[in-house]
């Protein structure tokens, strides 16, 4: 029995065989309908294929990290995660059998989003389609799989197959969301390399009625398995990850095994709990990514563009967070808005976080799989030393959470002109803040959208082409009312305050002073206007 | 504290050696290296500088190396 069932999309007919389109996506998973559903919510229209009928098979990448969780809310369904998905703050890990650290995420109140929640990526799949249909602008062609793909100087030709006929089409602008085997990737020869992990691990979803705390536990070596490491996680419907490392030499035939999975898990959780197998799946990981993500007019998003291990929630956020930072760029670009050079600093700005991403989760998994007899010493040493001592805890490391990208050098930000003590400079994602609106309780994040001017203080700074965003230390019409001073805590701000935020909420600029000249010539620097 | 400072400071030179000869007494080699493990983990915390532990560990190879 099934928590969920899979729908089933209908395979349109083809009516523009030969056709071009402005932008065409390849891959229907998470990062494709994601930065599909972005450029339609600026009114792009997109074309969008995907060699499948169905979402994600399988719960895949299920925690939802607070900034992607407010990439989906400026996108529409950031509620409907929230409500569904299992909110969790709190990580324990575990070395042989024995508690040796405890973790709790929640950073403070005053946020909309919580630091995480877990929800099987088929959720997250079927309700971007079904979002990406309301916007009447995403033609999504299930069943019309790419078979290749050529760049030309100004534009790239497709060649599909669906389950009835062959055609082209060509796209002034292709987006390659098509995973980790990407046969966009492929077509153009572009080399993909990085680090191969010789370890197995086994994935069981498993649905169990218990009333455990929604937290994530990690173990280190314990008896129920012997040797590896294990990972218990809870999903919405009562649906549990587990996690088991199995070593390079575990058959993976043989491992999928339901009765020997069965037999891992009742070792796991006791013979008492009743529990049914929903999903196994073994895999091995890399850790690789392309040298460039653009190449001319293809851009490679997601799995297609790096990949990373598993632990750390890195891949799914990673690639929201792609989606989220090219779909304004290639929106400003197809307005005429931005010169097409805007278009490299995607590259500027996601390879430095592809490989941040990469950095953690390589590290994590040689803690998690030490190479060699003193690395395993260490390992076991940290493990030790932290159930006795504060100093070896952040020496444990069974995944580096998620964050967010800090993008730090980049050419569309403005350095600070005057020295500030805190706050959030510029390339830094904007933090939420509690507000309220003509009385009614808001969140800061909920107003930011396109280009953004934060304007503290009691008179709002206005500059004509861009929206400007009202926090007032009282109570007035129209304004943001910062009435518990987080807004102004955490944005280190004082009257007169202004902050210039890109329409993907990073921080542009920032100023002490109300500077119309300064402003403008940071709008244009964000846009890649020389 | 900037760099390694390999000048003589211990306070007992010996004292230390038998302390650290004596702690691996009865130990086999596995267990041997997972005390000295410990060992190093708990003065590298103690340093509280990664760059100065990267140091030892240049100056520690490079001992063997002659």
């Amino acid at each position: 029995m099934s928590t969920y069932t899979y729908p089933r999309y209908s395979c349109p007919p083809l009516r523009d065989a030969g056709a071009r389109h402005p932008v065409v996506v390849v891959g229907g998973g998470m990062v494709g309908l994601t930065a599909a559903l972005d450029l339609a919510r600026r009114g792009q229209p997109v074309v969008l294929l995907d060699d499948d009928d169905t979402v994600s098979a399988g719960s895949r990448a299920i925690c939802i990290s607070k900034r992607s969780l407010e990439i989906y809310s400026r996108l529409g369904i950031g509620q409907r995660l929230l409500a569904k998905g299992v909110t969790w703050n709190t990580g324990k890990v575990f070395f042989r059998d024995r508690l040796v650290y405890e973790f709790n995420l929640l950073p403070e109140p005053g946020h909309e989003f919580p630091a995480f929640v877990n929800l099987q990526q088929y959720y997250l799949e079927q309700w971007l389609v079904e979002a990406c249909a309301e916007t009447g602008l995403v033609d999504v062609r299930w069943k019309h799989r790419v078979t290749g793909a050529e760049n030309r100087a100004d534009s790239v030709t497709l060649t599909i197959e669906t389950p009835r006929e062959k055609y082209t089409l060509t796209a002034d602008w292709l987006l390659a969301c098509d995973g980790a085997h990407s046969v966009v990737r492929e077509s153009l020869a572009l080399p993909f390399v990085g680090k191969v992990f010789r370890d197995r691990f086994l994935i069981a979803d498993i649905v169990m009625h218990v009333d455990l705390p929604a937290e994530r536990r990690f173990w280190f070596a314990p008896t129920f398995h012997a040797g590896g490491s294990a990972l218990m996680h809870r999903q919405a419907d009562d649906v549990w990850r587990l996690d088991f490392q199995l070593g390079w030499d575990a058959d993976p035939e043989a491992e999928r095994d339901p009765e020997r999975v069965a037999a891992r898990v009742r070792a796991m959780l006791g013979p008492r709990n009743k529990f049914e197998l929903e999903w196994v799946s073994v895999y091995t990981f890399r850790c690789r990514r392309l040298e460039k993500f653009r190449h001319g007019r293809t851009f490679f998003l997601g799995d297609a563009a790096h990949q990373v291990s598993p632990f750390g929630a890195r891949g799914g956020n990673g690639g929201t967070q792609d989606a989220d930072n090219l779909a304004w760029k290639l929106d400003a670009v197809l307005r005429g808005t931005a010169p097409q050079s805007l278009l490299d600093s995607y590259d500027a700005e996601r390879i430095p976080a592809a490989d941040e991403n990469i950095l953690h989760s390589t590290r994590s998994t040689d803690f998690i799989t030490p190479k060699n007899d003193a690395a395993r010493a260490y390992r076991d040493a940290v493990l030790q030393l932290a159930a006795r001592y504060d100093f070896a805890r952040p020496l444990v490391n069974s995944g580096r959470l998620s964050r967010p990208a800090v993008l730090r050098n980049t050419p569309l930000n403005t350095p600070d002109d005057a020295p500030w003590t805190g706050g959030l400079p510029p390339g830094t994602p904007a933090i939420d803040a509690p507000l309220r609106r003509d009385g009614t309780d808001d969140w800061l994040l909920r107003h930011l959208h396109g280009f953004s001017l934060l304007s503290f203080g009691d008179t709002p700074a206005s500059i004509p082409g861009i929206h400007t965003v009202h926090v007032s230390p009282q109570p007035a019409p129209g304004a943001l009312h910062d009435y518990a001073g987080l807004a102004s805590s955490r944005y280190d701000a004082k009257p007169g305050t202004a902050i210039l935020l890109r329409p993907d909420q990073h921080v542009a600029a920032r100023w002490r002073g109300f500077d119309p000249a300064a402003i403008m010539t940071a709008w244009k620097t964000a846009l890649g206007i020389p | 504290m900037k760099d390694l400072d390999t000048s003589p400071r211990l306070d007992d030179p010996d004292a230390l050696y038998e302390a650290l000869v004596d702690a691996h007494r009865d130990l086999d080699a596995e267990a041997s290296r997972r005390l000295d493990a410990r060992l190093i983990l708990l003065l590298a915390n103690h340093i509280g500088s990664v760059a100065v532990v990267r140091e030892a560990i240049a100056a520690a190879r490079a001992a063997a190396e002659e």
